[in-house]
């Protein structure tokens, strides 16, 4: 996050994120160009929306963004856009598809293998049998016996 | 002179980590007692030379020695003594020997403090301390040596990057480092167990202190961060999901999982060879934590200056490492032996869960922070994975756990009977749903965010305090004895109630502010009255002035709610003039139902541009991390973790 702000100030623009002149009339219309807002990248800062960023690069985003909107786009079609303008660098939330599938499938796929394996190991080790000391453990056991 | 001094420090460290990592060892495979005894000494001496070097460069910082060349590049003589302090650590070379400090300091208090410890597993603890040790003060000496000089010193500094100029960033990442380095010792720990083939409870007892000191020092770590970037960014945000950020999240997710595996280690001796999986684990993502802030290879951009050659270093360091240890593993997981059996329903299987949870939420992240890199990498595609992705991926886990944790926390041992378990929760669930529908009819529809999050943190919440309530069997015996039996819980079970109950606090205030927050941006003259979410705002005056190495644009405002003032609010605008840099100080009103938050903007047709925000429950994010933090306290002060090691004086 120290990067952001320093990458913001070392591009030397002093606006600042969303600005009064750039807000929508209608809070409904607003309200969606924030949401979408929030899913793009500012281009040329690290990690960092448009909605948040300084950069003038974002700004020109968020007007486009913007004027979409008022220009009757749904959400989708407002991402699409500027996808097709910029490319899937913009997203911050990646397709799901399959070129991505590892990214996405990783986390469920893992829980349902490492569930499996933890069901597994309860139900092996319920009929376990004890497991017998080994020469060690049984000559400790003895010495403190024979204490 | 001090400089040459600290460095010579350094080198004398570097051969005592040398001897450390060699001698004991051997005399651990052969049996040489004297051989073995060598590590406590070395360890003195490693810590005590780092100590010295360490101030060394303090003084350097601190008489502002623009010879040093890190001291000219990070310091300025007009900056206030705490930041000439806090700038010892504000860059890549003098953070690097915080982190080897901090890493000589446990060394040198398993040394002191190991005496119960058998002799065997201290001498191999300390030997791969030792290693670690080399590695790291190698990587100080010939990449990034602090006390290099210049031959013409400046007149005066290039100064600390503004920003790091706080007190909550000042704090931060020593923090941080005790978190990360603190998991080294329950690495150490694991590889010295793998060695000698054997993990008890008694191994378990001795881990539990140093996995709980990382996670409390982690927790304290990231909520200063997030803490910091609250106020000083200038729209409230408190989590970005950045790398950096990520780079310690996944090492604080493991050792919670860490913590509660040792648990079952210590009481049912079972899931030994996972604990020694997971301390392994935890340590490898605090060096690939080192590793993502450090080379610049995910991000580009950083405060730190990235080179790449310290990048391969520390790649080499996080090979050998990480290699070595699971390589280990894999050979002796299997001497591991785990004899106790449990049934599906048991509070082992529910910390199994838990540990599922917490490892594949780690891995979501982790893989979410490399991605961007593996997609470039293998497929030539350049793409973006932030805070949307993980909101969408991590979250579920999180949610899961929530539900699970107060169910799990009151199963017995071994074999559980569900229902009758769960009996006294049943209200609890009754409560939390209700709280939920309620919320949900309040806001009439909207996100489910804050119906959902507000009914989990009151089933973990509630759910926690039910459990010491069952625990004392307080309807039974009557309220007298019921509270007498409180007082004389263990330490133990009173950090898990205070813990728990911090994560309900954290997920409260995260979802209350997530869902409520109420935000006005406009451009405002002097004199301007605006409301914003039941509060009148007055924009009172701006004033200028100067602080010790800084110019500022303050502003007045006052709050009121029907005509009664309840907060003046100071924004600030600071110009940092050596680094030509500026920065926002936003004016925060915290009450324990809600922050008044405004940040100033630039200046505009005569007027400020002003950002409002009423956040509600936004303090209950931090209070609820310190009280987890308190509960890891509670925990680690419990009588069983200090006498535990004097009964077992018996050599493996």
């Amino acid at each position: 996050m120290l990067r952001l702000i320093i990458c913001v100030f070392m591009l030397g623009t002093a606006a600042w994120a969303v600005e009064p002149d750039e807000v929508l009339t209608d809070p409904v219309q607003e309200a969606r160009a924030r949401e979408v807002s929030t899913e793009l990248r500012c281009l040329v800062c690290r990690n960092e929306n448009i909605d948040s960023s300084n950069a003038g690069i974002a700004k020109d985003l968020r007007i486009l963004v913007r004027e979409r909107i008022t220009a009757g786009d749904t959400n989708e079609q407002v991402i699409d856009f500027v996808v097709d303008r910029y490319g899937e660098y913009v997203l911050l939330k990646p397709k799901m598809s399959f070129q991505n599938i590892i990214l996405w499938a990783s986390g469920p796929f893992m829980l349902l293998i490492g569930g499996l394996i933890g069901w597994r190991f309860s139900r092996n080790t319920k009929q376990a049998e004890p497991i017998a000391l080994n020469a060690k453990e049984a000559k400790r056991l003895k010495d403190i016996l024979d204490e | 002179m001090y400089a040459e001094l600290g460095h010579l420090a350094v080198v004398i460290a570097f051969i005592a980590a040398i001897l450390q990592s060699i001698v004991p060892m051997v005399g651990a495979a052969k049996g040489y007692a004297g051989w073995m005894d060598a590590a406590k000494p070395a360890a003195f001496v490693q810590f005590g030379a780092v100590a010295f070097a360490f101030a060394m460069l303090t003084i350097a910082f601190v008489t502002s020695d623009f010879s040093v060349k890190l001291v000219a590049s990070n310091s300025h003589s007009l900056k206030p003594m705490l930041y000439k302090v806090s700038g010892v650590w504000g860059n890549h070379e003098g953070s690097m020997l915080l982190w080897i400090l901090i890493l000589t300091f446990y060394g040198a208090l398993v040394a002191f403090f190991g005496k119960s410890l058998p002799v065997v597993l201290r001498a191999r603890v300390l030997s791969i301390q030792a290693m670690i040790g080399v590695a790291f003060l190698a990587f100080l000496l010939f990449t990034s040596n602090p006390f290099e000089r210049l031959p013409f010193p400046p007149i005066d500094g290039n100064d600390l990057n503004p920003l790091l100029q706080d007190p909550g960033l000042a704090f931060h990442p020593p923090f941080l480092y005790f978190g990360y380095v603190g998991l080294s010792m329950t690495f150490s720990f694991a590889v010295a167990a793998l060695i000698q083939g054997s993990v008890d409870a008694a191994w378990a007892r001795w881990v539990r202190p140093w996995a709980l000191l990382a996670w409390i020092t982690l927790t304290i770590g990231i909520a200063l961060g997030s803490w910091w970037a609250y106020y000083e960014l200038g729209w409230g945000g408190w989590w970005f999901w950045d790398p950096v950020e990520n780079a310690s999240f996944m090492p604080w997710l493991i050792s919670v999982a860490l913590l509660h595996s040792a648990i079952v280690v210590e009481k049912r001796e079972t899931l030994k060879s996972w604990t020694v999986l997971l301390a392994i684990l935890g340590f490898s993502f605090s060096l690939i934590g080192t590793f993502i802030v450090r080379s610049g290879v995910i991000t580009s951009v950083h405060a730190f200056a990235n080179d790449p050659e310290r990048g391969v270093f520390i790649l080499a360091i996080l090979i050998v490492a990480i290699g070595g240890a699971l390589t280990l593993y894999a050979m002796r997981a299997n001497a591991l032996r785990s004899n106790a059996a449990f049934s599906f329903v048991s509070r082992e299987s529910a910390l199994v869960l838990n540990n599922l949870l917490l490892v594949v939420a780690t891995i979501v992240v982790f893989i979410g922070t490399i991605w961007p890199l593996v997609a470039e990498i293998v497929m030539g595609r350049k793409l973006s994975v932030g805070a949307p992705f993980f909101d969408l991926a991590f979250t579920p886990f999180m949610v899961a756990l929530a539900i699970a944790l107060p169910v799990g926390a009151v199963l017995p041992w071994k074999r559980a009977n569900f229902k009758r378990s769960a009996k006294p929760m049943v209200g609890v669930i009754a409560l939390s749903l209700s709280i939920g529908l309620l919320v949900w009819s309040l806001q009439t529809g909207g996100r489910m965010l804050a119906p959902v999050g507000l009914a989990l943190a009151v089933w973990v919440i509630v759910g926690a305090l039910v459990d010491l309530g069952t625990r004392t069997r307080m309807r039974q015996v009557g309220l007298n004895a019921g509270l007498r039996r409180l007082r004389n819980l263990p330490r133990a079970d009173w950090g898990k109630a205070v813990a728990h109950i911090g994560l309900g606090l954290t997920i409260f205030g995260v979802s209350a502010i997530t869902a409520w927050e109420a935000e006005d941006i406009r451009v405002a003259q002097i004199g301007d009255r605006f409301e914003v979410s039941g509060y009148t705002f007055q924009f009172d005056n701006v004033e200028k002035i100067n602080g010790k190495n800084y110019t500022a644009d303050i502003g007045t405002i006052t709050a009121s709610v029907d005509d009664k003032m309840v907060a003046t609010l100071r924004p600030e605008k600071r110009f940092y003039p050596v680094q030509r840099m500026p920065t926002t100080e936003a004016g925060i009103h915290s009450r324990l139902n809600r922050d008044l938050y405004i940040a100033f903007g630039d200046q505009q047709d005569g007027g400020w541009t002003v950002r409002t925000y009423v956040k509600p429950f936004a303090v209950w994010i931090w209070i609820g991390a310190m009280v987890m933090a308190l509960g890891g306290l509670l925990s680690m002060s419990d009588r069983r973790l200090r006498i535990a090691t004097s009964q077992r004086k018996v050599d493996q």
